[in-house]
């Protein structure tokens, strides 16, 4: 078990290194945020009002932080190409826990994900976004990203341990925009047909973004009732939980036999 | 004692049997070399022996331990390295090593003596601090071998090393071969190149279609292929007389079946090494009354040694 950590320590150093070498990487990761804030926050926040009358930057940008922190985006890529390149060949040729570089993968991702969680919410507070609630709030919102992204993680490694390589993880990641827009991140969901409504009320990112709403005092999308909107930070504590539980077993089974 | 033993190894995939039956004994210390066309099976044997994909059935047993129930000390004694360059583009060459030797426990400064000591000793401390992804192929190859020595194994798998590679490199791959077999690392090897066989290898084991075809050392080896006469009957002179008449001389010397292709005048036989001189085969055909465009005693092709191995097995 020690010895698991201290090989999953060593993945997450690989992981850090590299993007220590590759900022761009990094950049991109928070461009994309600003690039909404600019988008959203600027041409069309105008014409979204928030129920309530909220500031809609305010209501943005806590938005974006969920969209972040669920990309499953870098894992899956990261792994999709460590598989097409014999790389997960040579570390599974290694003798270390199999469970080892997974999870440093996901352990570093997670670093990753609260770094881009500093720069964003700089971005954030520069076009007028606010905390609201105290410091023990905040430290419960940076966690829950932490958490999420690492979660978040282990989707991607699947998917990426799926897919195989480097192309395929390209082309299948214009999946997940529609997903992030299928939420309540970028206007509130009432205005929605009900099915639509429901999924997008359901979907964990919504949760994610309705958690970080209520923990940094920012205005809220309505529930319309559906349960996950009206426990926001209890339902992504579960979303959380029920990911892990079903993508740590299935990533570390495909892992192990790829 | 034997490095490496095998058994009626299978391995399926879908309707494609990868491998259909192979048997192995490699001794420990030296070079095997395990040659084979494209599709024959060598990648899939090395992925079996290196435990990162299981057997439909059949054993293996390496350094001692089996495959399938021990992986782990399997993996405690081998080395790989994979037909791609496994090797990290996004950081250096020291730090790839390094990052091995901290997955290894070597520890922090262990990792990073050992990550500067590998790249001085295969040359390329030069370029290690560059980022991977500026490094020419010959340079990653090498790279991905050394990735393979970081703690320096009983027994070293390498699947092709040098495929793809030019002329230098593959040069200076061997020379890396022949070093660690020097210093008394089993190494089994994959490749497609007869020469390659020869130049490195204590024992090669041909493989074909998913079964070994032939084994041994490469002088038996080439005693049991022999050698190939090519006849070419002139033009205008390759009547049914001249034909019958080469076919006889041929027919006296042959270890084996004659291949004719009338079309291009053409006749092969297998001959044993040291069997019959060229001049020799010259006098012989010009006795015999018969009109010669080329005349030839060379070495068997690739093919014709893999066909020879089939049809020994057969
Ligand atoms: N993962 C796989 N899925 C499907 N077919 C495979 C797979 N791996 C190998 N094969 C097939 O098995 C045969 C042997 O392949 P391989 O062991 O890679 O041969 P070699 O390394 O000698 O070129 C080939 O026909 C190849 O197409
Ligand atoms: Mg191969």
């Amino acid at each position: 078990m020690i010895t698991a950590v201290t090989d999953g320590a060593a993945a997450a150093e690989r992981q850090l290194r590299r993007l220590r070498h590759d900022p761009t990487a990094i950049a991109l990761t928070v461009g994309g945020p600003v690039f909404f804030i600019v988008i959203f926050g600027y041409i069309f926040g105008s014409a979204i009002s928030v129920p309530g009358g909220g500031n809609y930057r305010e209501f943005l940008v806590p938005g974006l932080f969920a969209t972040t922190g669920a990309n499953i985006l870098p894992a899956m890529v990261a792994m999709a190409r460590d598989s097409g390149r014999g790389v997960v060949d040579r570390f599974r040729s290694l003798p270390i826990a199999r469970l080892a570089v997974p999870f440093g993968q996901a352990a570093s991702t997670a670093v990753y994900g609260a770094i881009s969680f500093v720069l964003m919410a700089a971005c954030g507070l520069a076009v007028g976004w606010r905390i609201h609630r105290g410091a023990g709030y905040v430290l419960a919102a940076l966690a829950l990203i932490v958490a999420f992204q690492f979660a978040a993680t282990w989707i991607g490694m699947y998917a990426g341990l799926v897919l195989g390589n480097e192309e395929k993880a390209g082309q299948a990641s214009i999946l997940v925009f529609p997903v992030m827009m299928l939420s309540n991140v970028f206007v509130p969901t009432q205005g929605m047909p009900a099915w639509l409504r429901a999924v997008a009320d359901w979907n964990p990112v919504s949760a994610f973004a309705a958690s970080l709403r209520e923990l940094f005092g920012n205005p809220a999308a309505p529930a319309n009732g559906a349960w996950p909107l009206l426990h926001p930070v209890v339902a992504s504590a579960g979303w959380i939980a029920v990911l892990l539980v079903i993508f740590v077993p299935l990533c570390v089974a495909r892992y192990a036999r790829s | 004692m034997v490095a490496i033993e095998a058994a009626g190894l299978r391995k399926s995939f879908g309707k494609v049997e990868a491998l259909r039956g192979v048997d192995l004994a490699v001794p420990e210390g030296g070079v095997c070399a395990l040659l084979g066309p494209n599709g024959a099976g060598k990648t899939t044997a090395i992925r079996i022996l290196a435990t990162l994909t299981p057997p439909d059935a059949g054993t293996a047993r390496v350094a001692g331990h089996d495959v399938i129930a021990e992986p782990r000390r399997v993996r405690e004694a081998i080395g790989l390295a994979g037909q791609h360059a496994a090797v990290d583009d996004d950081l250096s060459g020291w730090e790839n090593l390094f990052i091995i030797g901290l997955m290894l426990h070597l520890g922090r400064r262990r990792a990073r003596a050992r990550a500067t000591e590998l790249l001085e000793r295969f040359g390329l401390d030069g370029a290690g601090n560059r980022l991977v992804k500026t490094w020419s192929g010959g340079m990653r190859r090498r790279l991905d071998l050394i990735a393979s020595l970081v703690v320096e194994p009983e027994i070293l798998f390498l699947d092709e090393p040098t495929t793809g590679l030019d002329p230098r490199s593959r040069a200076e791959i061997w020379s890396a071969v022949r070093e660690l077999a020097a210093s008394g690392t089993t190494i089994l090897l994959t490749t497609q190149y007869l020469d390659e066989a020869d130049r490195l290898a204590s024992q090669i084991v041909i493989i074909d279609a998913g079964r070994v075809t032939l084994q041994g050392r490469p002088g038996e080896l080439k005693d049991r292929i022999g050698g190939r006469v090519d006849v070419v009957l002139a033009d205008g002179a390759a009547g049914e007389p001249a034909w019958t008449a080469a076919e006889t001389v041929l027919r006296g010397i042959a270890a084996g079946d004659l291949a004719a292709d009338r079309d291009t005048r053409s006749l092969t036989a297998p001959v044993k090494t040291g069997a019959i001189t060229l001049p020799e085969l010259v006098r012989r055909l010009d006795a015999a009354g018969v009109d010669v465009e080329d005349v030839s005693v060379r070495k068997p092709t690739l093919d014709e040694v893999f066909l020879a191995g089939t049809e020994t097995a057969a």
